[in-house]
Parts: structure tokens; C-alpha cells; sequence
């Protein structure tokens, strides 16, 4: 098998996860865009420790799916929170912050 | 030569491949929420699947048992905490959404053309010269050379579950 095969299929991924992460307004839908983009790099780690024959990439893949674990976790909860706060979880419509 | 092109191997990636595409595509157009959630199942098992194919069998089962396991459920019970509406809505994409798909093709232009100018025909080791990494290589490897940053990741996860425990808790 080409190594290529592994890292456009994970270059497609990431390009999709992006345009998610862009045009997406839930802010449920942004977080599972970033699962999408976390995949992607996932597979290019386990590519290349197939190609190298070290186990470094399957050590910081499974470090990258423990931290996307937290990171849904702690995005979840904050989700949450602003909906609790303000009834929507709308991202254009969050813009107190804005001066 | 023909046992090195692993015809079998190439049309399970095929297949594999256009299912995550597909489903990735659906994840990010889908107009129902719970929808892309499980087409967001479909590209993480494939995502699984793949793993295996690279002979990362720990991974692969990590992979079900996290993602399709624990973050699915997480997602739905996101979704079904912050809006009881289940079925269609045409109000999940920005005003300016199409930006996103220059920008996308874009950078997979860029990848494309570095991904194929920097690696055009090599092949992944065969499985009969392939060094098979099993789970004892990946333990050894977290456990003596990676301790450090496995401890942070622990302190990591305490962090995360009890700030999301913090959020989330009515008081």
C-alpha cells in the first residue's frame, strides 16, 4: 500500500473538518467538526509509525485520543453552561466580548 | 509483485475510505443534528478500521471503546440537553458559510500538492518485512520513555473531569 493513500485520505478529512468548523453555527456541531480534524491526524501519526517501525506515533496517537476525550468533556460542559445562560448555543450570537 | 500490491488490503482501504469521506461530508451538512452525530459513529469505526489495516490493533480498539463508546454518548447527550427538538433545522450554518469551502479546498490543495510532491510512490513496508508494533511495544513505550508525559495527560483528564463537573453543576 502507498503511504499516500493514508495521508490524503486524512488531508480529506481535515479539509472537511475545517469547512465544518467554519460554516457550522451550533457549537455542538463545531466540537464534532474538531473530532473530525483530531481522526485525521490520528491517522497520519499511525501511518507514519508503520513507515518508521517505532511506536512513538501509536503512543501520541493514543496520548491525542485521551486529550480529545477531555476536550469534548470540558467543550460539552461549557456548551451547557451558555445554554443555560442564554437559551441558545448559537455562535454568532455570543459576541459580548466584541468591543 | 503481485502478493506486494495487496490487492485485498487496497479494496478494504477503498471501501473504508469512501465510507469515512461520505460520512465525513454528511457530519458537516447534515441539517439534523442527531443525524451527523451518527454519521459522525460511522466515520470513527471506519477511522477504526483503518487503524487496523495499519497494524495498530491497540489503537483501533482505543478508538472504539473512547470515541464510539464514551465521546458518542457525550455528543448526545450534548445535543439532547441543549435543544429538545429532534428533526430537520435549516438554522445550523452561519450567514457566511460558503467561506469555508474555498478555504477548505485550499488547504487540501496545498496538502495534496506537498502529500504527492514528497512521498509520490512510497510504499508502507510490507506485512512480511513490516516491524509489527504489538501492545507490549506501546506499553514499553509509554511506560519508560513517554512516563512524563503520561503522568501530565493523567493530571490532564482529573482536570478536565472535574472542571466539566464544575461547569456543568446547577448551584
Amino acid at each position: 500500500m502507498l503511504i499516500n493513500e493514508f495521508l490524503l485520505l486524512g488531508a480529506v478529512l481535515f479539509c472537511i473538518g475545517i469547512y465544518g468548523v467554519i460554516a457550522r453555527k451550533n457549537a455542538v456541531m463545531v466540537l464534532m467538526a474538531i473530532e473530525l480534524i483530531l481522526n485525521a491526524v490520528n491517522l497520519n501519526l499511525l501511518a507514519f509509525a508503520l513507515r518508521n517501525g517505532s511506536p512513538d506515533g501509536h503512543v501520541f496517537a493514543l496520548y491525542v485520543i485521551a486529550v480529545a476525550a477531555a476536550e469534548v468533556g470540558v467543550g460539552l460542559g461549557l456548551v451547557l453552561l451558555i445554554y443555560r445562560n442564554k437559551r441558545t448555543i448559537a455562535l454568532d450570537e455570543l459576541s459580548e466580548m466584541k468591543g | 509483485m503481485l502478493a506486494e500490491t495487496l490487492v485485498a488490503q487496497n479494496i478494504s482501504f477503498g471501501i473504508i475510505a469512501t465510507v469515512m469521506v461520505v460520512g465525513a461530508i454528511r457530519v458537516v451538512t447534515s441539517k439534523n443534528v442527531v443525524h451527523a452525530a451518527l454519521w459522525l459513529v460511522c466515520v470513527l469505526a471506519g477511522a477504526a478500521a483503518q487503524y487496523l489495516l495499519v497494524y495498530a490493533e491497540f489503537v483501533a480498539i482505543t478508538q472504539i471503546l473512547v470515541y464510539v463508546g464514551a465521546v458518542m454518548v457525550l455528543f448526545l447527550f450534548g445535543v439532547m440537553l441543549t435543544r429538545a427538538r429532534i428533526g430537520n433545522e435549516n438554522d445550523l450554518n452561519n450567514k457566511n458559510w460558503a467561506l469555508g469551502i474555498p478555504v477548505a479546498l485550499t488547504m487540501f490543495a496545498a496538502m495534496a500538492i506537498a502529500l504527492v510532491g514528497g512521498f509520490s510512490d512510497e510504499k508502507l513496508p510490507s506485512p512480511s518485512t513490516a516491524v509489527r508494533i504489538d501492545t507490549q511495544a506501546v506499553s514499553d513505550a509509554i511506560f519508560k520513555p513517554y512516563l512524563l508525559p503520561f503522568w501530565a495527560l493523567s493530571f490532564v483528564l482529573l482536570v478536565a473531569v472535574i472542571g466539566a463537573i464544575v461547569l456543568a453543576r446547577k448551584d
